[in-house]
């Protein structure tokens, strides 16, 4: 044991870093990582508030929840960035947020944002992105797609375990309402499998598994730009695309309360915004400072944004998941 | 060196060991050679184990010199057993095997050394302090063990079968070194044996046992002659 | 201390995973229901998908321990040997892209038969997927294990079956049969458990919620409906179950033979003639094991490994994975060092508790971990900021986890020694640590070698603990991976899967040479 500690103590030291006047920000991981925005919002925010900016790094938005809800007001959070928009109600119903004043700036969404908790700081649809040298048709619509030839796979997302696979549930819900068990039926032979996280499932998708993931409008803007490809594209489909938003929230806990405003003020500017395009590989809600990447222009355009109101998709969700499990697993 | 004499006495000593119950009362003089006999099954093994302290009685008291063994383990009685098989450790060379008997932790000193030669030399083996067990023979293995009873110096030699395994003549050469052995170091020796012939050969004494009891103990001679035990005639085949 | 340590281990057991349990039953959860159907399919399946796998891996297990045991001599057979060992280490997600590679409706054999003109294709998704994973998990681990029971064959069983004339089949059915009947249920059950408890290849290969495992509503229970008071209700049905197929396994399984004699394959009689048959399940399942691992060199190799080994970032993650990984070694053998002297003590005096006791070792496998870890969340938030205990609880976990195969590797020499020198060393007062020293290490040493190799590489691998306890500097290399997959960089990813294969079997190497000591196995 006696050797065991001073290897023990040395990790936990390194562990502490230990500066005055630091915000903690409790994100998710891809965003706080090395290619995400974070480094770069890190160095902007803190050429400006002469404070040190603590990413912690969590799974996804719904581990940053959980994790909230255990830590409770011991919490160590002041700012949670990355919740997803369908899980706004249930966040709010904690009672751990604290109101934020007005945002800072004019904000641009497909929908109107009144929320006075939570501020988005990106957005996004979803959208089925398909590789062009598999594919010379792809659908046209949610219909087509679950209409369409079973031969012709897709990898999906499990709505228990993962938010995009959360958004195909709700989009399917928003299209089909009371008839989504048969549309899930219909479309369950051309789904090869569902994984965990869009991880996984894009993981199978760039490896030619299946010609088709379900996954972001923005995806192929990421191909374009970063390896000049324009082998993955999203399908446009006419009933519309169903919309991620992404937003954060100061806690009432927060230790650094001002610093939080500060901020929440912050995320609304170009030096914040600027960051989300390439590195987020999301629509920003305000100024980016600069033009967006030309290949911005050549991505699908939904014609119409479907979102559920956050608290029907809350009271909602448990039995939709239910009734999609039971569709799924006939 | 003479070691102190021993003498082993059990007292209403009871044991069950699966559903067979066992009670040995026993007195040995100290200096005397006991040959312990009687079928498979019998309980021989198990009255060594008991002096030993292999094993603990559910009653009664072992003693030996007088003194209460209840309680003292294996390591702590006055006690050095040879077994059937397994008495060296196979990844050990024989030197240590036999240090082993002078300090359970090995660390020996120049005459600690020269100690084991002597009594590797004394069991009539030269030359083979670094080999490893595997390359003894199987008489040569049990000297080796015997060499270590030598240097551990306890009182008491208990033999559970250990010459089972060696022919005739390798036998007799064998009694005949514990014969030595206990003239010189005055140990008191019990020895379990299947073969008649070897009671006949050494042993001053000879106990037969039969289903957990000890029936008779006799001079060896004496004891084989009688006419009057069925169980013996059973086992001798008479 | 031969009371203490023991007493210290198993308290340290039971408060582990109670505690977990207690905390977790703190959190009441939110409105979700109670689905019974849902849970009692989900429990189905998981016997279902874990009695094949089990059967399957040690089924196809046994025809490859016999022609590896019976050519003791190949060149390459040291070598293949270890990457039998790299599956089960391997992190999951590495692993499963890599099956998906060499079996997938786009992998090598698919795009193989195409070539070839043929309309056949073979499909992955669903139970198929499960069970190729599960087999390529656990096939090699089976082998190890049965190979010992080959090497406890005397060379006189040998020279005796040359004498009387039998042939391959009559040793078989003679000798080798009887032995592998006995062994095999135990390790069909240690298969069973593991594949019990299997997560990401199930969610990922089984092609729909059909395949939803105890191991997936726990999950799901904890993270999506945030209900940790049902986690824990199912994780206890999940513990039941498993302790349920754990009791089948141990009425069903003999201790493994201990120490080798000198049972060498190579004067068996049977060699001549078989050579063909020997070689090809050989390379069938070397190609099964290697196909996978070799499609992960492939994607690995090429520019983004070299922009990932010039990360500083990168060097950081292996460090810490790596100092996690050896603490995690220390506590899960000290550990379990109670569970065993704890376990040899009761063979002496109360045989009958010793091979429950020893279960208790067992435990850890069949509680998930982030079971473990939410529940010590919420007891340790208590003491203000539970993250402050980050890397201890993911060591603590860590060490829970790889405990199974620590006893598991360790007892059969440690009963071993028992009962071969136990009284001899009693009589000679030789005990404590110098019985350690001079009996039982010398037989110790070599499956302690393998037991550290595989602490350090399962720790490397987790994510489990990491992604609850860790945060913003917590980035060990699996999570680096994952992040760089969430980023689209899949190439750096795939590189960083390999420099994480790569230090597996470095770190796994390193030690069963150093600890382990000379000679093969």
């Amino acid at each position: 044991m006696k050797r065991f500690f001073p290897l023990f103590a040395l990790a936990l030291l390194a562990a502490l870093p230990a500066r005055a006047e630091t915000l903690t920000v409790y994100a998710y991981s891809s965003f706080v990582g090395k290619y995400g925005p974070g480094p770069a919002i890190k160095t902007a925010f803190e050429a400006e508030c002469a404070c040190t900016l603590d990413w912690v790094a969590l799974d996804d938005g719904v581990a940053i929840l959980n994790r909230l809800k255990l830590e409770g007001a011991g919490s160590r959070a002041d700012i949670a960035l990355g919740l997803d928009m369908n899980l706004v109600a249930e966040a709010r119903q904690g009672g751990m947020f604290a109101k934020h004043g007005k945002p800072a700036a004019k904000l641009s969404l497909p929908v109107e944002w009144t929320d006075d908790t939570f501020l988005p700081f990106d957005y996004g649809h979803f959208a089925v992105v398909y590789d062009t040298q598999k594919m010379s048709a792809p659908p046209k619509s949610l219909k087509e797609l679950v209409d369409g030839d079973p031969a012709q796979k897709i990898v999906i997302q499990d709505p228990r375990t993962s938010t995009p696979g959360l958004g195909l549930m709700l989009w399917v819900k928003a299209v089909y309402g009371k008839d989504a068990p048969a549309a899930w039926a219909k479309l369950k032979p051309r789904v090869l499998t569902v994984t965990k996280g869009w991880s996984e499932a894009y993981g199978l998708f760039t490896k030619g598994e299946a010609p088709m993931v379900f996954s972001y409008a923005l995806s192929p803007a990421y191909h374009m730009e970063m390896e000049k490809s324009t082998r993955y594209q999203a399908a446009s489909f006419s009933e519309g695309h169903y919309l991620q938003v992404e937003v954060a929230g100061k806690l009432k806990s927060a230790k650094q309360d001002a610093l939080a405003d500060k901020f929440m003020a912050f995320m609304l500017t170009p030096g914040f915004q600027g960051k989300i395009p390439t590195g987020n590989w999301m629509y920003p809600v305000s100024d980016p400072g600069a033009a967006l990447p030309a290949s911005f222009d050549k991505l699908v355009k939904p014609a119409k944004t479907l979102l559920l109101p956050p608290e029907q998709v809350a009271a909602n969700r448990r039995a939709w998941t239910d009734e999609w499990l039971a569709a799924m697993s006939k | 060196m003479t070691i102190e004499r021993a003498g082993i006495a059990l007292e209403a000593v009871t044991f069950r060991f699966a559903d067979m119950a066992m009670r040995f009362d026993l007195e040995v003089a100290s200096g005397a050679w006991l040959a312990v006999t009687g079928p498979s099954g019998a309980g021989k093994s198990t009255l060594l184990n008991l002096i030993a302290g292999f094993e603990t009685p559910l009653s009664g008291r072992v003693t030996i010199d007088g003194r209460d063994m209840t309680g003292v383990p294996p390591a702590k009685r006055p006690v050095t057993t040879l077994f059937q098989e397994h008495n060296l450790f196979a990844h050990l060379s024989v030197a240590d095997n036999v240090g082993l008997g002078i300090d359970p932790r090995l660390k020996l000193d120049n005459a600690q050394r020269a100690q084991v030669g002597a009594a590797l030399a004394q069991v009539g083996l030269r030359d083979v302090e670094k080999r490893l067990p595997a390359q003894l023979s199987g008489g040569e293995r049990q000297r080796v063990a015997l060499a270590r009873s030598l240097v551990r110096a306890r009182p008491v030699l208990l033999l559970d079968e250990p010459f089972a395994a060696l022919g005739p003549a390798q036998r007799r050469e064998m009694l005949a070194l514990v014969g030595q052995l206990r003239a010189e170091r005055g140990f008191t020796v019990l020895m379990v044996t299947h073969q008649v012939d070897d009671a006949l050969h050494g042993p001053d004494l000879a106990a037969f046992v039969n289903d957990g009891r000890i029936i008779a103990v006799d001079a060896p001679a004496a004891l084989f002659a009688r006419r009057d035990l069925p169980e013996l005639g059973d086992y001798i085949g008479r | 201390m031969t009371r203490t340590w023991p007493f210290l281990s198993a308290l340290l057991l039971l408060l582990a995973v109670g505690g977990a349990f207690y905390g977790l039953s703190l959190e009441a959860g939110g409105d979700a229901e109670w689905n019974e159907a849902y849970y009692w399919r989900a429990a189905r399946f998981t016997v279902l998908q874990a009695g094949l796998s089990a059967l399957l891996a040690t089924g196809l297990a046994i025809p490859v321990a016999r022609a590896l045991a019976r050519r003791g001599d190949f060149m390459g057979r040291d070598l293949l040997l270890r990457l039998f060992a790299l599956p089960l280490v391997l992190p999951t997600l590495a692993a499963v892209l890599g099956i998906v590679s060499v079996f997938g409706a786009n992998g090598w054999i698919n795009r193989a038969l195409d070539a070839a003109g043929m309309g056949a294709r073979v499909p992955l998704y669903g139970l198929t997927g499960i069970l190729v994973a599960h087999v390529f998990f656990n096939m090699p681990l089976a082998v190890r294990l049965l190979l010992k029971v080959w090497s406890a064959v005397p060379g006189e069983t040998w020279r005796l079956s040359a004498q009387l004339g039998m042939d391959g089949n009559a040793i078989f059915r003679r000798i080798e049969w009887p032995l592998v009947r006995r062994h095999a249920p135990g390790v069909a059950g240690l298969v069973f458990l593991l594949c019990a408890t299997s997560f990401t290849p199930v969610l990922a290969l089984g092609g729909g919620p059909a395949a939803t495992t105890l191991e997936v509503a726990i999950y799901q229970s904890l993270r999506f409906d945030f209900a940790p008071d049902r986690a824990a209700v199912l994780a206890v049905l999940q513990l039941v179950l498993c302790i349920a197929a754990l009791m089948a396994w141990q009425a069903l399984a003999r201790p493994m033979p201990a120490a080798p004699t000198s049972g060498r394959g190579d004067i068996r009689p049977d060699r001549a003639g078989t050579a063909w048959r020997d070689g090809a399940w050989i390379a069938l399942a070397a190609m099964f094991v290697a196909a996978p691992l070799l499609s992960l060199l492939l994607d690995g190799v090429g520019p983004a490994l070299l922009r990932v080994l010039g990360e500083a970032a990168m060097w950081r993650a292996m460090a810490l994975s790596t100092a996690i990984a050896a603490m995690t070694a220390l506590l899960s053998l000290a550990i379990s060092a109670g569970l065993l002297l704890g376990t040899r003590h009761l063979r002496r005096t109360a045989p009958r508790a010793a091979m429950p006791f020893l279960s208790l070792g067992l435990v850890a496998l069949v509680v998930p971990p982030f079971v473990l870890g939410t529940g010590w969340f919420i007891l340790l938030r208590g003491t203000g900021d539970p993250l402050r205990f980050g890397i201890a609880v993911i060591v603590a976990i860590n060490a829970l986890m790889t405990l199974p195969y620590v006893v598991r590797a360790l007892d059969p020499a440690l009963a071993g020694t028992e009962e071969r020198y136990g009284r001899l060393s009693a009589s000679l007062g030789v005990d404590g640590w110098h019985r350690f020293r001079l009996v039982d290490w010398p037989a110790l040493r070599h499956p302690l070698g393998l037991a550290l190799g595989l602490c350090l590489a399962l720790s490397l691998g987790d994510l489990g603990a990491v992604a609850l306890f860790g945060g913003g500097d917590t980035a060990t290399l699996p999570l680096m991976l994952y992040q760089r997959m969430g980023s689209y960089r899949i190439d750096e990813a795939a590189a960083l899967a390999l420099v994480l294969a790569a230090l597996c079997l470095g770190l796994f190497t390193l030690s069963e040479k150093i600890v382990g000591g000379p000679g093969d196995n």
